[in-house]
């Protein structure tokens, strides 16, 4: 149980040319659960391994309860971490795969057995621990690799890596629910990497969003989903993404290519910014906001993802289930101005945008 | 990041130091280890009368005398020059023997494939020194005795099977679509194998023919045997002058780096990809 | 895998090496079955003898006694130069320049004529001009002309010499090939060196540990060059191997019965010998004999579709 504090962490792995993680400073709190979440590539595991101590980072520092560990090795971290493909020792059975953390850190026997069998309960593995891990179905290999994490008690945080990426769909929700209780029962600080929206939004208390090696916002699942403070937050949660369109700013009207869009709640915006929109918040309206032509409409069963285009531009709504317009003809969208955003040019949120005043609401 | 990861993995505090530890230990044990060749170039660079006079460890007169005289005699050169001229031929044939079995191995399935190429694998057992006699005969008989050609076709004995067997290995790690595509888009067979699947697996030929030169480059029984003179190895002229009286330590020295000579050249140029045929644990 | 397709035509592929292997291989061998049965005084005076010379070689003393010696030797080689060979890789660089010159440093005992060998080693032990002969001799007699221990302790050491980076760079390339993941799972678990070494590297390194005891197995049991230049079997025979014994029946005494009878059984011997070991060392990995993680499933594949495919557009179009 611990918190876990980065300051100005960074990591170059070819000595400072190119930065596989942009500096980050920030606590994990004890007992919460983080999801990592971006795409592959974008320095997820990277940080994981720096708080794991496996890698060694160029810059910065990470605290564990306040203190300093940049130089302590993993051993002496007390930190659990799960790899995304299995990994086992292939001489040990199972069980002996799982006795291994333990002993190394010399409980005592009748304490080992015990915890082995408690965690092999939790993950039903209690009929193959006799078994060699190479007889195992791959997706059997990486629940003894998470039961490995697992299995002891006392560590300042457990670090997940893709854990389910080899589990097949119905299990990894049994999996995934079992890991949420365990967590709420123990108390253990919890980061989880995923590049499954789902997976982070429904596990974490609060989810980090990274993109090419940055931390481009951090908070609970609903402010991502509500508020994203990034473009690249926009685009990769939610599905479909967020809308955008470029627009051009005198101060603070929005216009593309002549056209009004809407006003900037922040004053004085003037020069190249870009709108956005999820599909959420473009509202269907009688006469006011802009008129688009319909292209398309996909009947999701609950919803409907209606296609649309202007000019040189296409944006795609998400609406009830009850609305219905004419494919090839006209309609009228108007947008949430608590939920529309404009971002300049570094991707960052600067301002809400209210619809256009002239068309009304 | 190897660094670091190894370094936690071994487990203690001082990591650095540990790192470089075993690296000077690495080090010091191949200067051990380059001792006896260190010392051959260093009686390479003295006269015989010098070695045999006085005893010195570092050299105070270097002479260039014996690889002088290497280079004038023919003997000497010549004998040489015979080695290169039948370990390259012996690469070149084995490879294009070799080539076209080894795809046939890691293609298809066909009656007495697995026997076959068992069999082959059990010429690379064969000690040199059963097969002598009928060597002699036979290449005598061939009109192949003291002949590049013949040394070249003797070494064929266990660099075939060794070729078929890395290659194979190279081989079967292009996927089998490849020739499938290759098939459907109208190629032959023959343009298909040169133009394509030969150059996809460069590396892998580069890795045998590393092999190749270097099992015929060293191997000295047979090759001495099925010559005499117009053929005659630089081996066997280093082994038949240690028969004579009075030898001329400087001078086999000097022979013995100019052995040494073109294997590291070879080796330097596939350095990359050795261990990637070591890996492959075909060897 | 997907199955490989049955095709006869194959045969057609195969035949420039059936036809290389049989003239370098088949018909020497049957010339050496047909020495080992006949009594051949000469071109037309012949006498069956059926199994007469075999059992001639298998009670020579001579040959038991060289028999004797070349297990003794492989047996010694295996227990030096397997453990040094592995102790050596893991002290060899891992990435970088350094690991490119000590490849290429480790490589050269093994790409230096097998006679060279003899010789430098030989020019290396001598009493007056060597360097290591000198050395030794200044804290202990050392002779390896009259000496059978220095003699055996000479070639003993010299194989390792040279053979001992066969081993190393086997390793070397195993040790390679496990994943990073191995490493730092086990760093998570608090794993020990020992423990690291005994539990992650020593069961991947198992294939390839199995080819380097094969390989030096063979190799020793069949050793001639470098011995026959450095004692030439002595001092008595001392350190006369096998192919050396078998060399001097075949070349020197031209007993050619006597010498095919050997050649047939040392060659069965070495072949039975192999078999066993690797059945017995391959027992419980069957069947399949080789698992490959999911990880390097998805590794490798991504290694050889990805040039492929993009090549293939190139060249195909």
């Amino acid at each position: 149980m611990a918190e876990i504090r980065l300051e100005g962490l960074a990591h170059s792995y070819d000595g400072g040319k190119t930065f596989a993680l942009n500096p980050i400073s920030m606590t994990f709190e004890d007992g919460k659960a983080y999801a990592l979440l971006g795409p592959s590539g974008c320095g997820k595991t990277t940080l994981l391994n720096i708080i794991s101590g496996l890698l060694k980072p160029s810059h910065g520092k990470v605290f564990i309860d306040g203190k300093d560990v940049t130089n302590v090795i993993t051993d002496d971290r007390n930190i659990a971490q799960v790899f995304q493909f299995p990994v086992l020792y292939d001489t040990m059975t199972v069980r002996k795969n799982l006795e291994f953390p333990l002993k190394n850190r010399k409980l005592g026997k009748e304490a080992i057995a015990a915890r082995v069998e408690e965690i092999a309960g939790l993950l039903g593995l209690e009929d193959d621990l006799d078994r060699k891990p190479a007889k195992l179905r791959s997706d059997l290999q990486q629940i003894v690799s998470l039961g490995r994490g697992l299995v002891r008690e006392d560590v300042s945080a457990i670090l997940f890596d893709e854990p389910l990426t080899v589990i097949d769909q119905n299990f990894k929700w049994t999996l995934r629910n079992r890991l949420k209780r365990l967590h709420l029962a123990t108390g253990v600080t919890v980061v989880y990497v995923t590049h499954d929206q789902t997976e982070a939004l429904t596990f974490a208390d609060e989810v980090l969003v990274m993109n090419k090696g940055s931390l481009v916002q951090d908070g609970t699942a609903e402010s991502l989903f509500l508020e994203p403070q990034h473009e690249f937050v926009g685009y990769f949660i939610g599905s479909p993404g967020m809308n955008f369109l470029d627009v051009e700013a005198k101060s603070s009207i929005l216009t593309h290519n002549g056209m009004e869009i809407g006003k900037a709640a922040k004053e004085g915006l003037n020069g190249s910014y870009r709108f956005g929109v999820r599909p959420e918040f473009l509202i269907p309206s009688a006469k006011s906001g802009l008129e688009f032509k319909v292209d398309r409409i996909e009947d999701r069963g609950v919803f409907k993802l209606v296609h649309l285009s202007k000019d040189d531009f296409k944006f795609i709504a998400k609406t009830e289930e009850s609305y219905e317009a004419q494919v090839g003809g006209k309609a009228n969208f108007s947008f949430d101005s608590e939920r529309a955003f404009v971002y300049d040019t570094n991707q960052k949120a600067v301002s809400t945008v209210s619809p256009s005043s002239e068309g009304g609401n | 990041m190897t660094t670091t990861i190894a370094t936690s993995a071994a487990g203690k505090k001082t990591s650095r130091f540990r790192i470089d530890l075993r690296s000077w230990l690495f080090w010091l044990i191949m200067a051990v280890w380059a001792l006896p060749v260190a010392w051959l170039v260093s009686m390479s660079l003295r006269d015989n009368a010098d070695i045999l006079s006085s005893f010195e460890v570092i050299p105070s007169k270097i002479s260039l005398n014996s690889y002088a005289q290497f280079f004038e005699d023919p003997s000497w050169i010549g004998s040489y020059m015979n080695s290169i001229t039948y370990t390259l031929l012996n690469t070149v044939l084995s490879l294009l023997v070799a080539l076209p079995a080894a795809y046939a191995f890691s293609r298809y399935t066909f009656s007495g494939d697995k026997h076959l190429f068992f069999w082959l694998l059990t010429n690379r057992m064969a000690p040199a020194a059963v097969f002598l006699l009928p060597f002699f005969q036979l290449y005598q008989a061939a009109n192949l005795f003291d002949t590049p050609l013949g040394v070249a076709l003797a070494h064929m004995l266990f660099n075939v099977p060794l070729a078929v067997w890395i290659l194979e290995g190279f081989m079967s790690g292009v996927p089998k679509q490849l020739d499938e595509i290759a098939e459907v888009d109208g190629y032959r067979f023959g343009r298909f194998f040169l133009t394509i699947f030969i150059p996809m697996i460069r590396s892998g030929i580069g890795v045998t023919a590393f092999f190749l030169f270097m099992f015929s480059w060293v191997e000295l029984l047979i090759a001495r045997t099925i010559t005499a003179t117009q053929a005659k190895p630089i081996a066997a002229q280093m082994t038949r002058t240690i028969s004579a009286s009075g030898l001329d330590w400087s001078l086999l020295s000097a022979a013995g780096v100019m052995t040494i000579i073109p294997g590291v050249i070879v080796i330097w140029f596939v350095r990359n990809y050795i261990a990637k045929g070591f890996a492959l644990g075909r060897v | 895998m997907d199955a490989k397709k049955k095709n006869n035509k194959a045969w057609f592929l195969v035949l420039p090496v059936v036809f290389v292997v049989a003239f370098t291989a088949i018909i020497p061998l049957m010339a050496v079955a047909n020495y080992s049965l006949q009594d051949i005084q000469g071109a037309d005076n012949r006498l069956f003898v059926g199994l007469d010379f075999f059992k001639r070689v298998a009670t020579d003393p001579n040959v038991q006694d060289a028999f004797a010696r070349n297990v003794t030797l492989s047996m010694q080689i295996l227990l030096i130069q397997i453990p040094l060979g592995i102790f050596l890789a893991r002290l060899m660089p891992k990435s970088g320049w350094k690991a490119s010159a000590a490849l290429v440093v480790v490589a050269i005992p093994l790409i230096i004529p097998w006679n060279v060998v003899g010789t430098t080693w030989r020019i290396f032990t001598r009493n007056d001009i060597g360097l290591g002969g000198v050395l030794v001799n200044k804290f202990t007699d050392y002779n390896l002309s009259e000496s059978t221990f220095d003699a055996w302790a000479t070639i003993l050491v010299m194989d390792t010499w040279h053979w001992t980076p066969l081993v190393t760079l086997l390793v070397y390339a195993g040790l390679r090939s496990i994943p990073q993941a191995y490493y730092q799972a086990a760093a998570i678990d608090g794993a020990s060196a020992l423990a690291v070494f005994r539990f992650v590297e020593l069961p991947k390194l198992k294939r390839v540990l199995m080819i380097a005891l094969l390989l030096r197995f063979m190799d020793s049991f069949m050793m001639y060059t470098e011995p026959f230049v450095v004692t030439g079997g002595g001092p008595g025979s001392s350190t006369q191997t096998l192919s050396i014994l078998l060399t001097t029946i075949a070349i020197g005494q031209f007993d050619i019965g006597v010498a095919g009878a050997f050649s047939l059984m040392y060659f069965l011997f070495i072949q039975i010998f192999s078999f066993l070991f690797f059945t017995v060392l391959t027992l419980d990995e069957r069947p399949g004999a080789t698992r490959v993680t999911p990880k390097e499933k998805v590794k490798s594949r991504e290694k050889v579709e990805k040039p492929v495919n993009s090549k293939l557009k190139k060249v195909l179009k």
